[in-house]
């Protein structure tokens, strides 16, 4: 592309979206005809104007959610960022209670044990 | 039991539940699950294959029922499909429409013109998607992909692949209404 901020974007869009053919290539990786299609298709929207959400919005219009390496940031979404990050929460506030529990315990064995001697 | 492993335990089965759902529907992730089924087709045009002076478009098709199908004679797995769409047209009960995905193949549209002529046409009209774009703005993403329209122009169904005689059964007929059957005349083409 001639003008080199359109390029840059152009190089970032490529690589952040899925060939749609195939399910783990980037554009930039995949030489199904599909892709340079798709690719195509991105360069006439970069040379008319459109903004980087114009153009994976356009995408997404049309193949779905799934064409985007990454999922977009939105309450849809949100279950998925959040539920691991949830998830991880609760496995660390049970951890520190158990180990409290744990300490508790070997608290009381050994004053009983002190108390023996 | 104690009650307290009741927690951890609910928590997990709650777990367990989610990830099996999320692994059933996780096919048609695969798949690209199509976010134009419901939504009207966009506005289509194509050369025909056998007159490229001539047109066809979602204009011409408007008030009646339509499957649009994507191929190529490059393409192996629409010479599968081609006996059950061949059925299909002999049936009458909607017409198919056939785009001839050019892709990257130079001699396609001599190709699809002797495929049609030695296999046998299924198509009430063929047209021709030279460079592609029609497929991008149709959300095609392989051959053979097929969209059932009806006559307000609504994208009901998308097949992703191949229609066996079973998909066209339960995905195509059972949609069409009972009466339904291809048009008298062709669409108009300018």
């Amino acid at each position: 592309m001639s003008d080199p901020a359109l390029q840059a974007r152009y190089q970032v869009l490529i690589h952040e979206l899925r060939c749609v053919q195939c399910e783990d290539n980037s554009l930039a990786d995949s030489d199904a005809s599909i892709a340079a299609d798709v690719r195509r298709q991105i360069r006439d929207m970069l040379n008319a104007g459109k903004s980087d959400r114009e153009i994976k919005g356009y995408l997404v219009s049309r193949y779905s959610e799934f064409i985007l390496f990454r999922p977009e940031y939105s309450w849809r979404n949100a279950w998925l960022w959040g539920l691991p990050l949830f998830l991880l929460i609760i496995g660390v506030v049970i951890a520190i209670r158990v180990i409290r529990q744990r300490v508790a315990l070997v608290d009381n064995e050994d004053d009983a044990d002190t108390s023996h001697t | 039991m104690n009650p307290r492993f009741l927690v951890p335990l609910g928590a997990f089965a709650a777990l367990v539940v989610v990830l099996a759902v999320g692994i059933n529907h996780s096919h048609e992730v695969g798949v690209l699950k199509s976010p134009l089924v419901g939504h009207q087709i966009p506005d289509w045009e194509l050369p025909v294959l056998t007159d490229p002076t001539k047109s066809l478009g979602s204009r011409d098709l408007k008030g009646q029922w339509y499957v649009l199908n994507y191929w190529g004679a490059w393409c192996y797995s629409c010479r599968v499909e081609h006996p059950t769409l061949l059925q299909a047209q002999r049936e009458g009960r909607v017409q198919i429409i056939g785009v001839d995905w050019v892709a990257d193949n130079p001699d396609e549209n001599a190709a699809a013109l002797e495929m049609l002529s030695r296999q046998g046409n299924p198509y009430r009209q063929v047209v021709i998607d030279r460079d592609g774009r029609t497929a991008i703005d149709l959300g095609i993403a392989q051959a053979p992909e097929s969209l059932l329209v009806n006559p307000q122009g609504v994208i009901v169904y998308k097949e992703p692949g191949v229609i066996t005689p079973e998909i066209w059964r339960r995905e195509f007929l059972a949609r069409l209404p009972p009466q339904s059957a291809v048009p008298v005349a062709n669409a108009g083409g300018s």
